[in-house]
């Protein structure tokens, strides 16, 4: 079934180039995908990402379930508003998704989770609900705006000027309720900004009083150049089912602390770790002339890897690529890409390769 | 969308034009540009190669893909164009000024075989 946002209409209007994208029609650029992605990178853009899907978990046990279903644990969630990012895993500790978490209170969460895999997300949530008293409610009548970029906030004010003094004290990873839309100091860029969730009906004026105050519509395209330079996985290409967290760059992620929390996926990663030589998701920096992309074969001294992400980088003006390796490669090594007939040479970077603005690599 | 009405077609995309030295200049169509999106990286031919028509002999790399460009007809290839090796985005800007490569053909009669303009904007228009 083919899948349109609130915003459609106004995508269209705005000379969006549409794509398909897991089943929405999505504006993939509005002109350039590299202004687009400088715009944010220097002043202010903004995502529709309604085509994302927002759960409500209500009940007495919210937390307890969250606690077995997730990676991350939410027990140290414990300001209202706060938010942690996790993945979910199988029993045998593939990831089914990553998302957002927001605390309210430890009866009442809302998960964020992707648009490719929300159906799917939303079968294995409610299995794994079925023995706690906790209800999911998915919430389609949201449409949800990244307004992402150092200008973000202060021109999001200028469109919406009494939002100021509930969101100008929000900490990074925190959100609040604002009559009715939820703003959130969250993104998918490696910039500052927010994240709003409005009603759908009124999707198409914020976005308008947004143009007005300057922010810039940005495509799927930007976003993804973007999200790649700020190091940040994408679900369904640096990872997916047959991957675990560990070997995903995603350990971070992975909360083990409390012994006594038996979260899914939990003894398949433990035993994982304990047989060793963990391959890791580093970055690449292409220092010969082409252009990275995923499933390139990477040859490294300690064996073969694989590109997971790949493309041109603006801010770098270099290309740049996730790249899941084997055991032993480290940081500052140099190895080869095949890309067609030739073998070109990169080395492989810390993967945070633009963030604020800037270049993250100085030295390399 | 822009079709020169002087210039040769193929319907992958390229345009060929012949010079009054008998060379053919090839590039990629304003329809392709547009449809790639920022051309950040090009990888052409070096002269002397010999091509058969139809065959793989470059790449268009935008942001987005990694595109590959077909030698029109057959020939050797004279000339890469550096300066669009030097600026990518030259293509973007202006897709028939932008080329990417000469051939010497094997027979300049083969030009008669490509698509003409009208022919191309039907190609073009279905996508």
């Amino acid at each position: 079934m083919i899948q349109k946002t609130p915003l459609y209409d106004t995508h269209v209007a705005a000379g969006a180039k549409i794509v398909d994208f897991a089943g929405w029609q999505m504006p993939i650029n509005y002109g350039s995908q590299i202004e687009e992605h400088h715009c944010v990178r220097r002043d202010a853009g903004m995502f529709d990402v309604s085509h994302m899907l927002a759960i409500d978990l209500v009940g007495a046990e919210s937390q307890a379930f969250l606690r077995r279903l997730l990676a991350n644990d939410v027990a140290k969630l414990t300001v209202p508003g706060k938010a942690l990012y996790s993945c979910m895993l199988q029993e045998d500790g593939g990831v089914i998704d990553d998302l957002i978490v927001y605390f309210f209170t430890p009866e009442n969460y809302r998960i964020v989770v992707n648009a490719g895999t929300a159906e799917k997300d939303l079968a294995w949530m409610r299995l794994q609900a079925a023995n706690f008293a906790v209800s999911l409610t998915p919430r389609r009548d949201l449409a949800m705006i990244a307004v992402q970029g150092p200008q973000a906030r202060e021109r999001f004010w200028t469109a919406f000027p009494v939002a100021r003094s509930y969101s100008v004290t929000l900490g990074i990873f925190q959100a609040i309720d604002w009559d009715g839309w939820l703003i959130a100091r969250t993104g998918y860029t490696g910039e500052d900004g927010f994240e709003i969730a409005v009603p759908a009906e009124e999707a198409a004026t914020v976005w308008q009083k947004l143009v007005e105050a300057g922010v810039k519509p940005a495509g799927l395209g930007a976003r993804d150049t973007l999200r790649l330079e700020a190091g940040m996985n994408l679900y369904g290409q640096d990872m997916d089912e047959s991957q675990n967290p560990l070997e995903s760059g995603l350990t971070w992620t992975v909360d083990f602390k409390d012994a006594g929390r038996n979260f899914l996926g939990k003894s398949a990663l433990a035993g994982r770790q304990a047989q060793g030589n963990l391959r890791t998701l580093l970055g690449l920096l292409l220092l010969d002339k082409g252009v990275l992309r995923s499933h390139q074969q990477v040859i490294t001294k300690h064996g073969n890897g694989e590109t997971t992400s790949g493309s041109f980088s603006p801010t770098l003006n270099a290309s740049i690529a996730l790249a899941r390796l084997p055991a032993g490669v480290a940081i500052g090594d140099e190895v080869q890409v095949a890309i067609r007939d030739k073998l070109l040479k990169a080395k492989v970077v810390k993967p945070v390769f633009a963030r604020n603005g800037q270049s993250q690599l100085q030295g390399v | 969308m822009s079709v020169p009405a002087d210039l040769k077609y193929t319907a992958s995309h390229e345009w060929a034009k012949l010079e009054a030295d008998g060379s053919v200049t090839v590039g990629i169509t304003d329809h392709a540009q547009e449809a790639l999106g920022d051309i950040v990286f090009l990888e052409l031919p070096e002269a002397g190669r010999v091509v058969k028509a139809g065959e793989e002999c470059a790449v268009v790399e935008s942001v987005k893909a990694a595109s590959d460009i077909y030698a029109p007809l057959a020939g050797t290839v004279l000339a890469k164009n550096e300066a669009a090796l030097d600026a990518p985005e030259s293509v973007n800007q202006d897709a028939y000024a932008a080329w990417l490569f000469k051939l010497k053909p094997d027979n300049a009669g083969d030009l008669d075989g490509l698509l003409d303009a009208a022919a191309y904007e039907k190609v073009a228009a279905e996508g």
